[in-house]
Formats: C-alpha cells, structure tokens, sequence
C-alpha cells in the first residue's frame, strides 16, 4: 500500500481494510489470551512486557527494548525518521496477581479479568507489526509502540511521561489505544486529583471519652461532609467517591478506614480548591473526634487537549463516521493528560465493545475488533499522511 | 538402557525448546507432517481457547503444526461449534470408519484419529487444560523432530510453587501414585521411569500407534506404555516437563472408575503378553520420584510384603494352646 494517500481515498479504502484485518483475527486473539494470562497489577507489569519484547524481536523489530521503569518500546522504521507517531497502551490492570487470570474464549466472546483494560490493548501492540506487514502498509513516520507501564491508580500514568520526558524522539502525535468501548473519542483531559482519605484511630484511644465508635463512624462523618460541598455547574465539577475499605469484623472496633476519591474539573483552580476544603474538613473532624485524619493526593491531571476542530479530532470523527461508528465524545483522565501536558496532539479510541469493565467476568466482544482496528490504523495513516496536522 | 541414564538422557523440560524456528526447520528438512488430535467430549469452554493459541501460534506464526483437528464422542454443547467458528477441522468419531461401529470412550477417538488424520506424527492434547499454551505441543513434539530413535513422548507437569529444601518429591496424581506406579514396579520396573504415566497429552510416530490396540477407555494410555515398551524399548520413549496443567479436579468416586479400567487394562495386557501362568519373580522394590536440583531421580524402596504362617501351626503355640 502507497504512504502517500489521500483522506478521500483513506476513507474509501475503510470498509475494504476491516474485512481484510478480520482474517487476522485468531492472531489477535491469540495475544490477547497470552497477554491477559499475565497478571499485571500496577507496579508488577515485568512479565506482561517480557512477553510484549518478546513478541516484537519475534516480529524482527530490531529496535526494542525494556526503558528504565519497564516500559516496554518497539520501534517499526518509518521512511522519514525525523517523524513519528507514538502508540501508547497501559500494560497494567486493577486486579492482583492472585486472582485467576484464565481467560477463556467463546464463539463471540473473550472473558476473564482486564481482557478490555487492558489486556486487548497490549495485545494489539504486539499484533501490530504483523498486521501492517500483512497488510502492506509502510508509513513514512516511526512508529513507536509503547506498553506503558504504572500507569493506574499510584502509578499516575509514570511509564508514560517517563518516556515522553526522555525519549529522543520527536513525537507528532499520541494515540492511546483502551480495549473498550468501541466509539469512544477523547481528545481532551479534565483536571483530576486523586487521593485518599485515611482515619486511623490511635491504640491507647479513650473510646469513653469520644462519640465516635470507630474510624469507619469518622470517615462516615467526613464523606457526609465532603458531600456537602457546593460544586458549580460551570466549569463542569465532580467529586467521585470510588471506594470505602475500614475494619476487619464485625465485632472489633475499626482502627483504620479509607476512602479513595477523584476530584474532576474542567477548572483545575476549582480542583485545588474542593481539595483544600477536604483538607480543612479532615482537620475539622480529626480535633472533633481525636482520631487521625490525613490527606493524600497521589495522582493529579491538568485539564487541557486538542479543540474540537482540531483536524487530528475532526479526522478521527470522519473515520469513525465512514465505519459506521458514532464517536462518542468524552474527556478522558488517562494517558491522555501525560501528552496534554506536553503539547503533543493526542487521542484515545477503543478497540471493541465489553461487559462488566473491571470485575473478575471483563468481557469484550471478538466480531467487532476488526472495525476497532481499521479505525485505529487508518487513524495512523491519517496522521502519518499529515492529514492531523493544524496549519 | 539404564533407568538412571534414560532418565538423565529422555527427560526434558520444555524451555529447552524456545527455538520454534529450529524446530520448524528441522521438521521441514524431514519433510514430516505433524497433525494434533483434540478428543473432546463437552469443552465448549475451553476448546475455543486452544483452537486459537494452537492455530495462531503453531500453525500460522510458526508452521509446526499441518493440521488441528477435534474428534467428538457426541457433545451435547457447543464444543464443534466453538471449534469450528475459530477454524479447528471437526469430526464425530462416529462418522469416522463407521462400517468399524462406534464405542464411547475417549480411547475410541484417539483411535480413529489414524485413520482421518494425515500427519507422521500425532499430537494429543486433551481439551480440559484451562492454561493452555504453545509449549504443551512444542514440548512433546521436539524431542521427536530432532531426536529419530525416540517415538513416543508422554507429558508430565512439575511446578513446585515454593520449596525450601533441595530435594523434593514429584510424581503423578493419585491413581498413578497408589495403582499404577506400584503396578509398573512390580511388573515392568522400568515403565516406573515414565514419571505422570496417566498424562493425557503426548505426541507418537505414525508407525508406531497403528501397530498397538487402543483400549477405548481409561486403560489406553497405560496400555500404549506396556505395548510400546514391549516392542521398542525404553529407548523409544521420552517425557518432557510441561509446568503447570490447570485442569478439573476429579473427586474419589470418579478415581475409583477410572482405576477399575486401568486394572482391567493391565490384567488384559498380563494375559496378551503371556505374563498371567508365568508371573516374573515378585520385585519388591518400590520406585518413586523426587526432584533433586532440578534433576528427576528415583528413590526406590524396598518394601518385601513377607508372610507368617497360621499361627496354630507354630509348635510352640500347639504346645502351649493345644487344640482349641
């Protein structure tokens, strides 16, 4: 296939490329199962990569290689080695080595635990150099494919922007490839704080003295007040409450309790501020009920992005469009911001759809990976042919 | 051959195989055709997992395997379905040699494999195993591609999660370790070497599974062991480390079926053999495994079932009880 083409013949050549991309769907699978079989929490993706690695010298990628904090990077030459175009996919998952990893494989269905976040991803990365060889396609751009690594939760996205920070490179565009949903389209970041909330109540506690019965009563009263927060309407503000663990039965006095949070907002003055009203609300509750109360904010994005009509989204949107997708437009507080913060244009798209995102039954659905991956490679080739670029 | 070197020089470990290259180049230059029998009987959950990483993997990233196909003993399922959706070749053991009638077992299908499939060497990978991966072929497989005088490579599986001393115990799950290996070292000490004899999954020469008789049932793989040793030797066979194999775990009751057709199996052999009126001199020597630095070695031992006589044939107690 040309690397110069046109965005109307890009587009034409769309339905053609996903029947072709469909016969290389066992292969696709075949990665994914081999992936997810891995387990990677987050701080633990050494063996995932391993295997990543090995997928790509076994492709004869002849430059890849393991970074400083693990990412693992493969290199396909472009023809015009002062461009390229970088392909991020977080390798960790949220769950915990010790959980079953078997996936298992049904007529339209692969289902076990981070199958689409982000096992899918990753196996796309390693299936990447066969299907562009397969396909004959040769881009002008290097392409830099990327298994990022701490990416969730504690990690706040290091792989990433460790290697956006020392890569030499020169980076003109990101995408960021998510197994799901399938018309997914960010291009913007909103701002995000993420932290917990602990209360630990001190051992020689005088539990006569106090109301407070227990850390799980004061963090209660703390999420009672958090949500008392005015939030305004514009810029658009949310406080996320995503997890509550404290205790250990149920007759023993709960010396510890967590609440996990995200603060998001369009505003990132907004952002600092409900943080700051967290931490005057811990110290308020913290001298009412002599436990200890502590703050800690670990992750944080700046909201920013491409605009809308900004030609790497309004490309994408059309692609989408000729596939028969209808992009669904939402900001995203992932590898997105780790680009944004550089001023590299970048996007996240999903692959296929799923079930059950984040639970131990994640399931994606096999028949519609082929148009998640046409969209994700004529996406390349839109930027590789400069039809991204704002002039 | 010697035990102690047939071990030393026919068991291997899979990761000594990582080369698939290699070992497509070899297989190339011997202009063999290797072909992989599923036998399934209502695996619609795992089949479509195998059929994917085998055909992926071995079939078109690397061309070891020439073709995949599952042989069904009629599921009710959607195992040939799921099978087939992901391009594995399906068979109803009932319609393969149908003027030879059909029998239930998994035996049957492994059987009638010779007869539909081409390759000069079958795979058989059963279709339980929940971690399937590329190394539970390459692994049997190998050792036949490179190695002309071996012909038939069984499986076993040793991964020890967390073991503080040096040397440890191995060996096969129940039934190998209370029925069969006792049985092996009382009547053929060497068959006692083959450390899982029971494993499901093993790859052999054309020529030499069309000249043994398939038991139908539980007996088969212990039958092909008696039968090819009784043959070719120690020398032809080979046993390869496959790690970890998550499987279903079957209860007691289901053990006690299974032994029963391994007994009737063995009894069967003893008499084709010509072994029952001449039974060989009892050994009393127990052989059994431990792992020592990564090294499979055998620990015999000597357990000789000596017998007393009625006691009230004992002068001394005739004397003191007289006859009661």
């Amino acid at each position: 296939m040309s690397t110069d083409i046109g965005k109307g013949e890009l587009l034409r050549s769309l339905p053609g490329l996903a029947k072709e991309i469909a016969k290389y769907r066992e292969m696709i699978l075949a990665n994914l199962v081999m992936v997810g079989e891995i387990p990677a929490p987050t701080f633990g993706e050494k063996e995932r990569i391993a295997f990543l690695m090995q997928r790509f010298s076994e492709c004869g990628l002849h430059n890849c290689s393991v970074d400083e904090v693990g990412n693992g990077v493969g290199v396909i030459d472009g023809e015009e080695p002062e461009r390229s175009i970088l392909l991020v996919a977080h390798a960790d998952t949220i769950f915990a080595d010790t959980v079953d990893h078997t996936v298992t494989v049904a007529t339209d269905a692969v289902t076990g635990p981070g199958v689409a976040d982000n096992s899918l991803g990753v196996a796309l990365l390693a299936s990447l150099p066969t299907l562009l060889e397969g396909l004959g396609i040769r881009l002008k751009s290097d392409l830099i494919l990327l298994g990022g690594v701490q990416s969730l939760g504690r990690g706040n996205l290091k792989g990433l922007r460790f290697f956006l920070a020392n890569n030499p490179m020169p980076i003109q565009a990101g995408v960021c490839i998510e197994g799901v949903p399938l018309e997914r389209l960010s291009y913007s970041s909103i701002g995000m704080l993420r932290g917990e909330v602990s209360c630990a109540v001190p051992v020689e506690y005088d539990w006569s003295r106090f109301g407070a019965t227990s850390a799980i009563v004061t963090l209660n009263e703390i999420v009672t007040k958090i949500l008392e927060i005015p939030l305004p309407r514009r810029p658009k503000t949310n406080i996320f409450m995503g997890s509550i663990a404290g205790g250990t039965s149920f007759n023993t006095i709960a010396r510890n309790a967590v609440l996990r949070f995200e603060i998001r907002s369009e505003s990132a003055e907004i952002a600092h501020h409900i943080w700051g009203q967290i931490d005057d609300i811990a110290s308020e509750v913290s001298s009412q009920s002599g436990a200890d109360v502590a703050v800690d904010i670990f992750a944080r994005r700046e909201p920013g992005g491409v605009h809308f009509r900004h030609p790497l989204a309004t490309t994408a949107r059309e692609i989408m469009r000729k596939l028969g997708l209808q992009p669904r437009t939402a900001p995203s507080t992932s590898e997105l911001s780790a680009f944004i913060d550089r001023s590299i244009p970048a996007i996240t798209v999903g692959i296929t759809e799923g079930e059950n995102l984040n639970e131990e039954s994640e399931s994606i659905k096999i028949s519609t990976i082929a148009t998640g991956v046409a969209q994700l490679l004529a996406i390349i080739r839109a930027i590789d042919g400069g039809h991204c670029h704002e002039h | 051959m010697n035990i102690d070197q047939w071990l030393r020089e026919n068991t291997f470990h899979h990761s000594s195989f990582w080369d698939l290259k290699n070992i497509v180049a070899a297989k190339e230059r011997q202009g063999l055709k290797i072909s992989l029998c599923i036998p399934t009987l209502n695996e619609e959950k795992t089949i479509g997992k195998e059929v994917v990483i085998f055909k992926s993997e071995l079939m078109h990233r690397y061309p070891l395997l020439d073709e995949i196909a599952v042989i069904d003993s009629g599921s009710d399922d959607k195992t040939l379905e799921v099978a087939e959706s992901f391009g594995a070749d399906v068979y109803r053991a009932a319609d393969i040699l149908p003027e030879c009638g059909l029998k239930r077992g998994k035996g049957e299908n492994l059987w009638k494999a010779l007869y539909q499939l081409d390759g000069d060497i079958i795979l058989y990978v059963d279709a339980d195993i929940k971690n399937i991966h590329p190394r539970f072929a390459t692994g049997l497989l190998a050792p036949l591609v490179y190695r002309p005088e071996v012909k038939y490579v069984k499986a076993f599986y040793d991964r020890p999660l967390a073991f503080s001393q040096g040397v440890r115990p191995s060996g096969g799950g129940r039934v190998t370790e209370i029925l069969v290996r006792p049985l092996f070292s009382l009547f053929f000490p060497e068959l006692s070497a083959i450390i899982q004899p029971l494993s499901g999954e093993y790859a052999v020469r054309r020529e030499v599974l069309q000249e043994i008789p398939f038991p139908i049932g539980y007996g088969v793989e212990t039958s092909h062991l008696i039968d090819v040793y009784h043959k070719w030797g120690m020398e032809a066979f080979g046993q390869t480390d496959l790690d970890q194999r998550v499987h279903r775990n079957q209860d007691t009751r289901s053990l006690g079926r299974m032994s029963f057709g391994i007994l009737q199996t063995f009894l069967r052999r003893l008499r084709a053999l010509g072994m029952v009126d001449k039974l060989p001199d009892m050994a009393t020597t127990l052989r059994q495994f431990q792992v020592n630095d990564k090294a499979f070695e055998q620990v015999r031992y000597e357990i000789d079932e000596e017998e007393r006589p009625p006691i009230a044939t004992v002068p001394a107690y005739q004397k003191k009880f007289g006859k009661r």
